[in-house]
């Protein structure tokens, strides 16, 4: 199994994440050879097998509905890269056309 | 007691019990440790942050606080008084946390991961942050944005990874004790390479709330320390329920430090204990001096009254491709966090949002980090997410159903940690392949939620060799007790690598 450039660039496209040329001529080699080798996974019968997504028993954890305090708008500002002039908002590109 | 010159050699246990008796104070411990980290960092780069004048300022107020419990006759938290050393993947509320990536430098946490509000709880206060692999993603730290980090036992070599800083701090006594995490043999693949003890916790055991996620049905926080006593400590204090973190456990946990026993003069403390032995874990190209290492380690255990059979795992080697679909899987949607709006790097491309969202992640993430987000991106994408993320599933189940159907016959495994010593730096950067597969021995525990621990076991060519121990999931206390009598009885732990060309204290 061997992965195209064409499908590197999609991937990348997926995951939102810039590649430069050399990177993806790169990365087409190494994660073709991963893939070979996570090929002999294949080997395996799985058909009766059932997955395993965890390991704990723990499902549907729930809580009482009680509100606690939670960030204060300073502290959840305070990593932000961009805020507006007041430090009301975190402030990014216009998302919605005019 | 030690003279001023060996209070860095300290373990957090004897640290503590010192403290407590007013033989040392916690102000001249934490000056110690500075200047051990003053003087070696240039050589070894663990740390990434030191937090020289709050860690003297917390001493100073611990030791305000010894002395009042003293004269008070009253109880005295069981660290206080002791730095702690953190893991860079650890948040720590007020103090830069990275992750080893360039996409959070400058990060200062709002709030501190519950492990290390434990700790802090039973009076530990912060040394530093140390090196890991960016995102935890890594066997050699390596990966760091922020640099490599030496080998305090040959510094050409890797400390291994990811939390390699926390490792090589621990062997060259620049630190009392540590935290790592561990995805897929984080804590006991460094651990190996620097004659240290190295804890994976049963998944479940303990919270991961504030600790920066890589693989979320993996991941797991654990002691690093330079004895089994301080990795039973330490667990003891971060175990437990976390009503923030759902996936850990309602199970009690027990006094893993009482449960270590005595070795006393028991000539078979182990009589009773059947040891299995994973065939497949004496895996093609092992190291010869890592071969014999373990399998001498092994006769000890038999020589302590253990009765040793070889067991098969049949599926291990099926553990690296599993887990190497499904780690990446799990990380390329934790770290799609990582846009550039609330916290961390943004790239101001022109453009609209996702230019800049494409473009800050292009920038912020290293080399590996792209891999696996890319690999995991591929693995659960349309059209593959059976093929891959489905069946490696199916094959973690049959891993798992290896260790139940082995634990039915005996009550620990044992095997090296890591195939090979140390390597070089840059022996394996250019080939991720290869840098998988260092990893061999230490993905299946986490595939399973089982715990291991790593502790010393010897030496190949002068460079240090770690024997693991698996244990039931929930049954850490059986490895430890298993682990500390070893230790006892062979004292591996107790050497120091050269540093400054003049052994270090070995005793």
């Amino acid at each position: 199994m061997s992965l195209t450039r064409a499908q590197v660039a999609h991937i990348a496209e997926l995951a939102r994440l810039d590649l430069t040329e050399p990177e993806i001529e790169r990365m087409t080699e190494q994660l073709s050879a991963i893939l070979d080798y996570a090929e002999r996974l294949n080997q395996l019968d799985t058909d009766a097998i059932p997955p395993t997504f965890g390991v704990i028993p723990n499902q549907n954890v729930m809580r009482p509905d009680i509100v606690t305090p939670s960030l204060t708008r300073d502290q959840v500002l305070q990593n932000a890269p961009d805020t507006d002039p007041n430090r009301e908002f975190l402030r990014v590109r216009a998302i919605l056309e005019e | 007691m030690p003279t001023e010159t060996s209070l860095h050699e300290l373990s957090a246990w004897r640290a503590a019990e010192m403290l407590r008796m007013g033989e040392i104070s916690a102000l001249e411990l934490t000056r110690a440790l500075l200047d051990r980290i003053a003087e070696l960092e240039p050589k070894i780069h663990a740390y990434l942050t030191v937090t020289a004048d709050t860690a003297l300022a917390e001493a100073k107020h611990a030791d305000a606080l010894l002395a009042q419990a003293r004269r008070d006759g009253a109880d005295i938290a069981p660290l206080l008084g002791v730095p702690m050393t953190v893991k860079d993947v650890i948040s720590t509320e007020g103090t830069v946390t990275t992750a080893g990536s360039r996409i959070l430098e400058g990060f200062v946490p709002v709030y501190s991961a519950t492990v290390i509000e434990r700790l802090h709880a039973a009076g530990a206060h912060l040394l530093g942050k140390t090196n890991p692999d960016e995102f935890a993603m890594g066997s050699s730290t390596e990966n760091s944005g922020y640099g490599v980090t030496y080998n305090p036992w040959d510094l050409t070599r890797v400390p291994g990874g990811s939390s390699g800083g926390s490792a090589a701090a621990m062997t060259a006594d620049q630190g009392v004790f540590a935290l790592g995490t561990d995805t897929g043999g984080s804590v006991r693949q460094p651990a190996s390479f620097t004659n240290t003890v190295g804890l994976r916790p049963s998944y479940g055991r303990v919270s991961r709330w504030g600790v920066i996620a890589f693989a979320s049905s993996l991941d797991q926080v654990g002691p690093m320390t330079k004895d089994v006593r301080d990795a039973a400590l330490i667990l003891n204090l971060i175990a437990g329920r976390d009503a923030r973190d759902s996936t850990t456990v309602d199970l009690a946990v027990p006094d893993f430090v009482a449960g270590l026993g005595d070795v006393g003069g028991a000539s078979l403390p182990l009589h009773g204990l059947r040891v299995g032995v994973p065939r497949e874990y004496f895996v093609e190209g092992m190291a010869a001096g890592v071969e014999s290492t373990t399998r001498a380690a092994i006769a000890h255990l038999e020589s302590l009254g253990a009765t040793v059979r070889e067991v098969s795992l049949p599926h291990t080697e099926y553990a690296l491709p599993t887990y190497y679909i499904l780690a990446p899987a799990e990380a390329s949607a934790n770290l799609a966090r990582y846009d550039g709006v609330k916290y961390g790097l943004r790239a101001n491309v022109p453009g609209d949002v996702w230019d800049v969202t494409r473009a800050t992640r292009g920038r912020g993430f290293g080399p590996e980090v792209k891999r696996r987000i890319m690999l995991g991106t591929y693995a659960l994408s349309a059209g593959y997410y059976d093929a891959y993320y489905v069946k490696a599933q199916k094959a973690r189940t049959l891993i798992k159903r290896d260790f139940d159907r082995a634990f039915d016959e005996v009550d620990v495994l044992v095997s090296a940690t890591s195939p090979t010593p140390p390597f070089r730096v840059g022996a394996m950067i250019d080939d991720p392949l290869q840098m998988y597969l260092a990893d061999v021995l230490t993905l299946a525990q986490p595939l399973a939620g089982i715990p291991a621990i790593t502790l010393p076991a010897g030496f190949s060519d002068g460079l240090p060799v770690g024997m693991q121990i698996m244990a039931r999931a929930f049954d850490e206390a059986k490895m430890l007790r298993v682990a500390y009598v070893y230790e006892q009885t062979t004292g591996w732990h107790k050497r120091k690598p050269m540093l400054n060309g003049a052994p270090a204290h070995s005793s």
